[in-house]
């Protein structure tokens, strides 16, 4: 059971006639000589932390800095209250769960690295959204985590999955990608289908820099961890829908890596380009500093 | 391949915010710890690239010196680590570089007491994962993921030899081995990767053979 490309797999899973979540399983086992207790039951305590770290933020937690925190629950708190969405209820959903992972995390709380810690938010937000609009059981929570893990798995192998190697596409954008592929999964879908969803999202990410502003995962992480969740959840849709990715997801991740690759280090979480740079990034840097890290 | 489980990607379980300033740091700091074989009571850290920069912020300043008390990735005292530090008596200075490292996140810990010192690079490479990279001057690339035996000995012919024949007598398989030298005939270390845990006894009968000069379970 090994595999390096998302297109090795899903053939894999496609010719034991197995879903990517078993495939990963059975990989990890192998690999380290463990049980399926043991492999199990470690990603479901990931699980738990994630649930933590969603109620956590929706409560309303603040950073240390000022510059994130009670997003999550603002945005909670229309998609209850407010008369019409213009998003829609799911979409809200998604993104407060996602916004509060965020939150947690800028905040110094507990959280589970998926596959970073700036891009903690998207898959939590999603699966714990997407359960329960699908019912889904415990043990498909998990899968999804599996799943997630696959695709991180081939994307940090081949790519790159920090902002500091390859920008925020790497990071937020390999998030996305690993996880609308477990959306699919979850949602019932083939796993040639997860893998169009890895290829449509991770598209729509490509070029994303890492500009952090004063340096700190907060501005725009927790933002673009909530547009992720939601990118995510749009390109599960589609690839349930049928539709396919013109280029492959293994050549996606190609691209993504080469254009991080030509990316200049000033946008690569340096905090010296991008929004870091503009004035109000500048004069935030100075207010939680003191003086500039980078002056 | 550098990144082998599922678990690299999903996980770790992390204090944060970030997990290549936070957790791959933290990493980084317990590491050296374990390698120096106690606290240390002075430390030097040099950051590099995106370290130097965004240090303060991140929190990595704080997730080193956790690290090196030898708290985990999810240890909540983290937050609190630099007072913990000093009340444990561990003077730590940090030290900006503006050099050009290979990784935008690397930083050097130069670790001290009254016993001995030890200088160790790592990189953080994403992830929460991180690698040693240099280790008193040696090349190196070592991960953490599994149980490590570093021996530090003689350059001379049959020491690499004797040290597989002790692992093999106590049923140890060699996963990944990595031999280097400062120069020829000099002073060598070995890293070696094993499947089981390296036992006491068999650390012991390392470290009696002639040519070994040190021998450091990870």
């Amino acid at each position: 059971m090994d595999f390096r490309t998302v297109a090795e797999l899903v053939e894999l899973a496609e010719t034991e006639g197995l879903s990517i979540s078993e495939v990963m399983i059975q990989k990890e086992m192998e690999t380290f000589a463990k049980s399926r207790a043991d492999v199990f039951s470690q990603m479901e305590k990931n699980l738990d932390v994630m649930e933590k770290a969603v109620h956590k933020g929706l409560k309303g937690i603040h950073s240390h800095s000022g510059l994130s925190g009670g997003d999550a629950a603002k945005i909670r708190r229309h998609m209850e209250e407010a008369p019409v969405l213009l998003s829609g209820k799911a979409v809200l959903d998604t993104v407060s769960r996602a916004t509060a992972v965020s939150e947690t995390n800028a905040a110094m709380g507990t959280v589970v690295a998926t596959p970073t810690a700036g891009a903690c938010g998207i898959l939590p937000g999603c699966l714990f959204s997407a359960a329960e609009r699908l019912n889904s059981d415990r043990e498909t929570m998990v899968r999804a985590l599996f799943v997630s893990g696959a695709i991180g798995y081939c994307i940090a192998n081949n790519a790159f999955i920090s902002g500091a190697a390859g920008g925020c596409q790497a990071e937020v954008g390999s998030a996305t990608a690993m996880t609308a592929a477990a959306m699919v999964e979850m949602a019932g879908g083939t796993p040639s289908m997860s893998a169009n969803a890895v290829a449509i999202a991770l598209k729509n990410m490509l070029g994303l820099v890492c500009d952090p502003v004063a340096g700190l995962v907060e501005a725009p992480c927790v933002k673009r961890n909530a547009m992720g969740g939601a990118i995510a959840m749009v390109a599960a849709d589609m690839a349930m829908a049928g539709v396919t990715s013109v280029i492959p997801p293994d050549e996606v991740i190609g691209a993504m890596y080469q254009i991080g690759q030509n990316m200049p280090n000033s946008l690569k979480e340096t905090a010296l380009g991008g929004l870091a740079a503009t004035p109000t990034g500048r004069a935030l840097e100075r207010k939680i500093f003191g003086q500039p890290n980078n002056e | 391949m550098k990144y082998r489980s599922v678990f690299d990607i999903i996980g770790p379980v992390m204090i944060g915010p970030s997990s290549s300033h936070t957790a791959g740091a933290a990493r980084i700091g317990r590491a050296a710890r374990l390698l120096f074989g106690r606290q240390p009571q002075r430390v030097g850290i040099t950051l590099y690239g995106s370290f130097a920069k965004t240090y303060r912020g991140h929190g990595t300043d704080i997730a080193i010196v956790g690290g090196l008390l030898n708290f985990d990735t999810d240890d909540e005292r983290i937050v609190r680590s630099l007072d913990l530090a000093k009340e444990a008596g561990m003077n730590v200075t940090f030290i900006e570089s503006d050099e050009r490292r290979e990784h935008p996140n690397t930083a050097r810990l130069f670790l001290e007491d009254e016993k001995g010192s030890l200088e160790v690079t790592g990189v953080s490479i994403g992830g929460g994962k991180m690698e040693i990279v240099e280790l008193n001057g040696f090349e190196l690339k070592l991960s953490g993921t599994a149980p490590a035996l570093l021996v530090t000995h003689h350059d001379r012919y049959g020491a690499i030899a004797k040290v597989a024949t002790v692992l093999a007598d106590h049923r140890i398989n060699v996963g990944y081995m990595q031999v280097s030298r400062k120069e020829k005939g000099s002073e060598a270390l070995m890293i070696i990767e094993t499947d089981q845990t390296v036992s006491d006894t068999a650390e012991q009968a390392i470290a009696q053979l002639p040519e070994v000069t040190g021998v450091t379970v990870m």
